[in-house]
């Protein structure tokens, strides 16, 4: 604990020094691959969940165990910090960038000239929508559409034999592929079951305040809910809080269904407050490093590798937990 | 110009339009949703959109009070929402690593560590703007950037969960109306009372029109601002409770993100110069409830979050457009107004300027 403090401590006096810079620190400080070491540029969306975090620190471990140099940015979910981060990384010469993209479009100019820079972009965990492929090399992540596919169908199976089925959405943040997806896959899923309708759906931007505030509003305007379906965990938490306070059992008298997978998300699944996750795995570290040494020796690679992952129900849940590390 | 007829006063006061502003607001919900006005009482407290309105608006509007005394003095917080991530973050990394996570006594440490260190957070935003003399939107700029890297130092950059009723209870909990909501309005009365029943809101007011003549006045036109900021940092702290309580969790990521414009945009909704000088106390909070109501309805009216940005930016241009006497008068076409000269601070930042006795006194202290 008194680390911690001490910790910020020397980050109020190392403001003092930081005055009038905004944000982007790292402007300085030659990359290169002069030495053989691969230098890999990577900016990450932020860390708006557990599953974020999950993910940055697998990126890192795995650098560093594959004698990566890693240079490290946290756009803080906004798109022009990335667009920031991503040309100091060209202007710093690294050997490869990837970068999860905040949201979908809007990334044609700055991948254009790490092009003509000549340095190859892996893109992770979400895609980006460009008609020109050419911009970057592969695209490592999980299918979102087959997620939200995987949610819709668990839900078909358990309404069968049901006359009325309503359901809420808690999006991601808006514009952001995952929150696209899923909610594609989801919606794609439900057609078999006509009785399955979305009465709602609003975006809770992947926090537990914003799942919370969302389905608070929700319980208030829909009288009828039966199911929640969050694109993440984190705001399937905070849904579950708004459902306690309105005096209603999450799992029981509203069934929630969530994606992700992460130690909080499985212990409220393991508890029976939620119904179902789909798993979407962050720990793509070592899938990562592979792929940017082939890159970076010009070997060929697959333009887009899926990462493993499963579902959990109740009782799948309280056997995994012990093992759940993020 | 001064009137005795409550009515005119009221008009004078700048609290009406905003008033208008929040009301018709509410009167949409009630036609889209009838039931949006209903309350009940649930597991012993209120329950109902409104409720929710006053919980989730109750961390805006602690942080608007103490952004409108800042904006009084001439000067901006722009750190806020940082101190909000800084301080969930401490007090959630406490009770996490205490012997007992789930006591009282736990919570009510953390929370004392958690304010304290908000406080120094606003001394040295103080000393920059006061002492040192830096802009204030620079000066707060440096915390803005580095405050919420401090709080991931302090997470670890993990989203920490807490499982603590008494913690729980600053931002979840009710006694028949949300503990939060209870908290905002104790501190609004407590700051009415110590600025507007003494002499302080008056220094405040002169300190913002302009220091140097209040100084060379006998004000300790230093004091004044560098306590401006501490309270804001303070405000902000407890605004960094409520948030992180009510999920029983810290994300230093998120919580409070812009909170410092919603903060800014109350403040100037409910009427006060962003030039600094004559404030509005009451006006800040319709001015935050307004806020709140704009993103409840949101939700509740069911507008796609395609479109929420747009929405929300309409309505705040048209309640900004009601309250500014031009553009009402060129929506009503009425000539006939009682022409007064326009003061160019006010005109600067693009706010109406308005006379009251208050701020002709003040004028005479900040001209010896």
């Amino acid at each position: 604990m008194s680390k911690r403090f001490l910790a910020a401590v020397a980050g109020v006096v190392l403001a003092v020094g930081l005055t009038g810079c905004g944000g982007d620190s790292s402007a300085s400080g030659g990359g290169g691959s002069d030495d053989g070491t691969i230098t890999m540029g990577f900016a990450q969306v932020g860390a708006e969940s557990g599953w974020r975090t999950a993910n940055t620190k697998s990126i890192q471990d795995s650098a560093k165990e594959a004698g990566i140099e890693l240079k490290f940015s946290d756009a803080q979910q906004k798109q022009e910090n990335q667009i920031k981060a991503i040309r100091s990384y060209i202007q710093q010469k690294v050997d490869v960038i990837a970068f999860s993209p905040v949201v979908e479009t809007g990334w044609d100019a700055v991948l254009l000239e790490a092009k003509r820079a000549n340095i190859p972009v892996i893109l992770t965990d979400r895609a980006v929508d460009s008609e020109d492929t050419s911009l970057y090399k592969t695209f490592l992540g999980s299918d979102f559409v087959e997620e939200g596919k995987k949610a819709g169908e668990w839900l078909v199976k358990e309404s069968a034999g049901k006359s009325e089925v309503n359901v809420v959405e808690l999006q991601g943040t808006t514009g952001a592929a995952p929150a696209i997806d899923r909610k594609e896959g989801f919606a794609e899923a439900i057609k078999a079951a006509p009785q399955i309708k979305v009465v709602a759906s609003q975006t809770g931007d992947f926090t537990r305040s914003g799942g919370k505030q969302v389905m608070e509003a929700f319980l208030k305007s829909n009288p009828k809910i039966d199911v929640v379906y969050a694109h993440n965990d984190d705001m399937g938490l905070g849904a579950i809080e708004a459902i306690e306070a309105a005096g209603k059992k999450p799992g029981v008298d509203i069934k929630i269904i969530t994606v992700d997978a992460v130690r909080d998300g499985m212990q409220a699944l393991a508890d029976g407050k939620i119904n179902f996750i789909v798993e979407c795995n962050p720990l793509l570290g070592p899938q990562l490093m592979d792929l940017a040494k082939k890159v970076v020796n010009g070997e060929q690679v697959p333009e887009r590798v899926v990462t493993e992952e499963t579902t959990f129900t109740q009782e799948q849940a309280k056997a995994e937990l012990p093992n759940r590390k993020y | 110009m001064t009137s005795t007829r409550p009515l005119d006063r009221f008009r004078a006061s700048g609290l009406l339009w905003p008033l208008v502003a929040l009301l018709v607001l509410l009167a949409a919900n009630a036609v889209v949703r009838p039931s949006f006005l209903a309350l009940r009482i649930q597991d012993g407290h209120l329950y109902g959109s409104l409720v929710d309105i006053l919980k989730n608006g109750a961390p805006t509007m602690l942080i608007a009070l103490g952004m409108c005394l800042v904006i009084a003095t001439r000067g901006i917080d722009l750190s806020v929402g940082a101190v909000v991530a800084i301080s969930g973050a401490v007090t959630c990394s406490y009770i996490a690593g205490a012997g007992d996570p789930t006591g009282a006594g736990a919570a009510f440490a953390g929370m004392g560590i958690a304010l304290a260190l908000c406080a120094v957070l606003g001394l040295w935003n103080g000393f920059l703007v006061a002492v040192v003399g830096i802009q204030p939107i620079i000066a707060t700029l440096v915390l803005m950037t580095a405050g919420r890297g401090i709080a991931m130092l302090i997470t670890d950059g993990q989203i920490i969960t807490v499982r603590n009723p008494a913690y729980r209870t600053v931002g979840a909990g009710f006694l028949l109306l949300p503990v939060s909501i209870l908290i905002a309005v104790a501190v609004f009365a407590l700051v009415a009372l110590v600025t507007r029943r003494t002499a302080l809101g008056l220094l405040i007011e002169s300190v913002g029109i302009n220091p140097e003549a209040s100084r060379l006045a006998g004000l300790r036109a230093r004091t004044i601002r560098w306590t401006v900021y501490v309270f804001a940092a303070i405000c902000a702290g407890v605004a960094g409770l409520m948030i992180s309580s009510n999920v029983s969790a810290a994300d230093a990521n998120n919580a409070g993100l812009w909170i410092e414009m919603d903060a800014i945009l109350a403040v100037v909704i409910g009427g006060t110069s962003l030039a600094g000088g004559r404030y509005s106390l009451t006006g800040t909070m319709l001015g935050a409830l307004i806020i709140q109501t704009l993103t409840t309805t949101v939700y509740s009216m069911g507008i796609a979050p395609e479109i929420t940005l747009v929405f929300k930016a309409v309505v705040v241009i048209a309640v900004c457009l009601l309250q500014a006497p031009k553009a009402r008068a060129v929506l009503l076409r009425r000539t006939r107004r009682r022409h007064t000269p326009p003061d160019p601070d006010a005109e600067a930042a693009g706010r109406p300027s308005t006379h009251t006795p208050t701020s002709a006194m003040v004028e005479k202290v900040a001209q010896p």
